[in-house]
């Protein structure tokens, strides 16, 4: 598909494309990947403007230094960053066409996700027990929204792995799989990008408040 | 203990919903049923549903989904039309004592429901039935990027559509106008459904809205035919992806700000509330954040749809097709900066207010520019007065006239009296009726002989015409002058009896508008049912510029059998010009995508949620959640998605091309 066709004065020009270069299947899939990421990258920015705004008004209940455990949030952002590092392995593995080396690290992927996810939930369940509900407060509702629509995210990405795991083990590293797996992994990348950012914005700064 | 079954089962759904009560809602009831009983059964009668499955409803060509979409916006037209010839009777009586005919429960939905089927369920759908329809055959494409996602965004779109029509019999629609701003649409003061089905109705659409822009860009960015560089795409093209980049960037706003209001509803979150730190201006701010942008998604594709039409029916090139663009380009930046003109009145202060000001004003020098450029593509055109040209000079008259009030409103001081005023009713209507249904009209009559292969009749076209015109005029300008009166929007009586007058001849004038709505219906119905069809065999019939016109009409599956090659702008009057031969033979197998029952499969289980939702029947979310997890992996598993059509099959349907049509026809 180049862009680059030019006239030249006199010479005779073919106005219709008889030689064929069809578009190849997934041509535009990537494009249009990174402009769903994009879209959904905002509605991250719309809960981060949110927790901008709301996330001091503690309504006289707790505030992020009374809720917040560092170390736990430290290490399930290990998993995380751990699980796009193993996300990478398997990109590599896949692009030399190892399909056992594939599925073992998207599977080591998951698992890392799955911790990161327990370790969410673990710390959900803790602020449910000492009475941090996401009720409680404009900066408790705007955190669990924030923290619960990326761990949704990261369920969505298991949910989605695992589904690829099965297709791999069935059809093999095809094409239409590779694709996938492309997706995946900018997905799963564009998650951790996040994380950063919740960690960063919630935790870090949240201490410093 | 059977109560609580029933609870469990039904949520909080009971007999009690159903508006038996009010005559108005039986009577509208009984006439859906009786024409909706009579489309079912003559669909039986003549054995039509395994059609539409197979060729309507399961398809994944961009034309039929297009043709689906306008279907959609029109029958919705009608709907939300109905809405507004209630409100203008009522305040037309609703005087000296009267209460009119309508409650306020009843008429408060009115004005809600109104506002939100016309932006979301005609204006949307209607656009992007022609962005779908016209875009790939603009850019010399086979189909868009993603035809399954193109059939499961339409899906969406109409299941909120669905929703919305629902609440007429199944409990109450928001009355909270069309944005359901907090605190009144929260929880405490809105209890029953109808915010959970206003909603729903815009989630379930929305998402097929997003889907459907990102669909639009990658065709645009990656489907262009070979020669086609940026700088050469039809303005229609060129609008229609601006106005998916503002979709993409705007309507995830709205998703997120929707889902924090339902959160705030059915969790008991402090987003929008007024006590624990929540802050129902953030609402405001956020829904406006993607409000603005969306009037522009809708009017920058009916720039386009205008500057196609100016330059065709002119018969010369657009003027300054390159500030065209730009001028596009500047307004999609800038629709994002001017979002707090909404609510001068919020208190920002002065220089927040003023900076918003100053951005919105700015905002008319692009838009002016495109003015000069439709009207030096006239001056000394060949201009034929054909329907859609029409439509482009009333158009150029009643949206600059609309533009300028928006100026006006644009000034913040000014903004404090009229704010939430008739003037700025009249304002938005006349720039949303002067610009986007006009765009639409032009572009139905414009294009509709190449998707149906004859023109539309024009002596019902220009009654329909007229009667929209004048209607509109006689209908809103009655309002300005009320406006300036500082009579209120969204009032249901009156104490004055000097207004009544005025209420009045915009009574009248909705009613010639109305004629107008029948003169369109009544030219759709001669021109489909009528013997003597102005049949086009060339697929061009109005010497057309862009490339949807090289094909024939309608254009076959695959719209070209080979793709074209692009030297300059305006491809197909190039083409013309140099006197381009189509080849006949060499035709080669030509690879389509297949049509899947997915889409609708996944957008009929998002009512079912969207449904259960708004009614707490959890158990049916749950099960609907599931069903639609389930339905998406199975789809992801289906790997046969595509299917070439033999070039023997090409050739038979090329080579019928340039025949004459069967007399008798």
């Amino acid at each position: 598909m180049s862009n680059t066709v030019q006239a030249e004065p006199g010479e005779k020009l073919e106005f219709y494309d008889v030689v064929s270069h069809e578009h190849t299947v997934h041509g535009s899939t990537q494009i249009g990947f990174w402009l769903y990421l994009m879209s959904d990258c905002l509605i991250f920015a719309t809960l981060f403007a949110i927790y901008g705004v709301l996330g001091a008004n503690f309504a006289a209940g707790p505030a992020p230094a009374d809720l917040f455990n560092l170390p736990l949030v430290a290490a399930s952002t290990a998993a995380l960053l751990l699980s796009s590092i193993t996300y990478g392995f398997a990109m590599l593995d896949m692009n030399e066409g190892k399909q056992g080396g594939t599925l073992a690290w998207l599977g080591i992927t998951g698992v890392l996700g799955a911790l990161f996810l327990g370790f969410t939930l673990y710390e959900f369940a803790h602020l449910i027990h000492l009475g941090a509900v996401p009720q409680r407060s404009a900066f408790l509702s705007a955190f669990f929204v924030l923290v619960g629509t990326h761990a949704l995210h990261v369920l969505f990405g298991i949910i989605w792995l695992v589904t690829l795991l099965a297709q791999i083990w069935l059809k093999g590293l095809i094409p239409a799989n590779q694709i996938r797996v492309q997706c995946l992994s900018m997905f799963w990348h564009f998650l951790d990008v996040i994380w950063i950012g919740v960690f960063t914005v919630v935790y870090l700064m949240g201490m410093l408040r | 203990m059977s109560s609580d079954i029933w609870t469990f089962i039904f949520g909080r759904l009971s007999w009690d919903v159903i508006p038996y009560y009010d005559p108005i809602l039986v009577g509208t009831f009984a006439v859906v049923l009786v024409v909706g009983l009579g489309i079912v059964a003559l669909l039986f009668k003549h054995k039509l549903w395994g059609y539409l499955w197979h060729e309507w409803f399961t398809s994944v060509d961009h034309k039929k989904v297009g043709i689906m979409y306008m279907v959609l916006g029109l029958v919705m037209l009608v709907r939300g039309f109905a809405d507004a010839l209630m409100m203008r009777l009522q305040q037309a009586i609703a005087f000296n004592g009267s209460e009119g005919y309508l409650n306020a429960h009843h008429y408060d939905q009115l004005f809600s429901v109104h506002g939100v089927i016309m932006i979301f369920f005609v204006a949307m759908p209607l656009i992007t039935g022609f962005m779908n329809y016209i875009v790939p055959l603009q850019i010399g494409a086979r189909d868009v990027s993603f035809p399954f996602l193109n059939n499961f965004s339409f899906w969406m779109t109409a299941g909120g559509a669905v929703l919305v029509m629902l609440s007429l019999f199944v409990g109450e629609f928001a009355q909270t106008g069309w944005l359901a701003f907090p605190p009144l649409s929260g929880i405490e003061n809105s209890p029953a459904s109808g915010v959970d089905y206003y909603i729903w109705a815009l989630q379930i659409a929305g998402v097929g809205t997003t889907l459907s822009g990102v669909n639009l860009i990658a065709t645009i960015i990656k489907m262009r035919a070979p020669g086609m560089t940026m700088m050469k795409m039809p303005v229609f093209t060129w609008t229609a992806l601006c106005t998916n980049v503002l979709v993409v960037a705007s309507f995830p706003i709205l998703t997120a700000v929707l889902t924090l209001l339902a959160l705030d509803r059915y969790v008991g979150t402090n987003f929008f509330t007024n006590d624990l730190g929540g802050s129902p201006m953030m609402y405001v701010n956020l829904i406006w954040i993607w409000g603005h942008p969306e009037v522009y998604i809708l009017i920058l594709p009916c720039f386009g749809i205008f500057s196609e039409v100016a330059s065709t029916f002119s018969s010369k090139r657009l003027f300054g097709y390159t500030s065209m663009v730009y001028a596009t380009i500047v307004i999609t930046i800038l629709s994002y900066l001017v979002w707090l003109h909404h609510f001068f009145t919020m208190g920002s202060g002065a220089s927040v207010n003023a900076f918003f000001g100053i951005t919105t004003m700015i905002i008319s020098i692009p838009t002016g520019a495109k003015v000069f450029n439709w009207l030096f593509t006239m001056y000394k055109g060949r201009i034929r007065f054909e329907l859609p040209m029409m439509w482009l000079i009333a158009f150029m008259f009643t949206f600059t006239i609309g533009g300028m009030t928006g100026v006006l409103l644009a000034v913040p001081p000014a903004d404090f009296v009229l704010h939430n005023s008739l003037f700025l009713v009249a304002h938005f209507h006349n720039v949303i009726i002067g610009g986007v249904l006009f765009g639409i009209f032009a572009g139905i009559n414009y294009w509709w002989p190449k998707a149906f292969g004859y023109k539309l009749n024009e002596f019902w076209g220009k009654i329909s015409f007229w009667c929209w015109v004048i209607g509109f005029w006689v209908a809103f300008a009655p309002l300005y002058v009320l406006g300036l009166m500082g009579v209120t929007r969204r009032l249901r009586t009156f104490d004055d009896p000097s207004l009544q007058i005025w209420f009045i001849i915009a009574g009248l004038g909705a009613l010639i508008i109305a004629a107008g709505v029948a003169a369109m219906a009544i030219q759709f119905a001669v021109s489909i049912l009528g013997k003597n069809k102005d049949w086009d065999t060339t697929g061009d019939p109005w010497d057309g510029r862009t490339l949807e016109w090289a094909t024939s009409s309608p254009p076959p599956q695959y719209n070209f059998a080979f793709t074209p090659i692009i030297y300059d702008n305006d491809a197909w009057a190039d083409m013309k010009k140099r006197n381009a031969q189509h080849p006949t033979q060499g035709f080669r197998d030509i690879h389509m995508p297949r049509n899947t029952w997915a889409g609708i499969v996944l957008a009929g289980l998002s009512v079912v949620l969207g449904f259960a939702l708004i009614w707490y029947m959890w158990w049916l979310a749950v099960l609907s959640l599931a069903g639609i997890v389930v339905v998406s992996i199975m789809h992801t598993f289906n790997y046969d998605r595509d299917y070439f059509i033999p070039a023997e099959a090409v050739v038979a349907l090329e080579s019928k091309r340039h025949k004459p049509v069967p007399a008798g026809e």
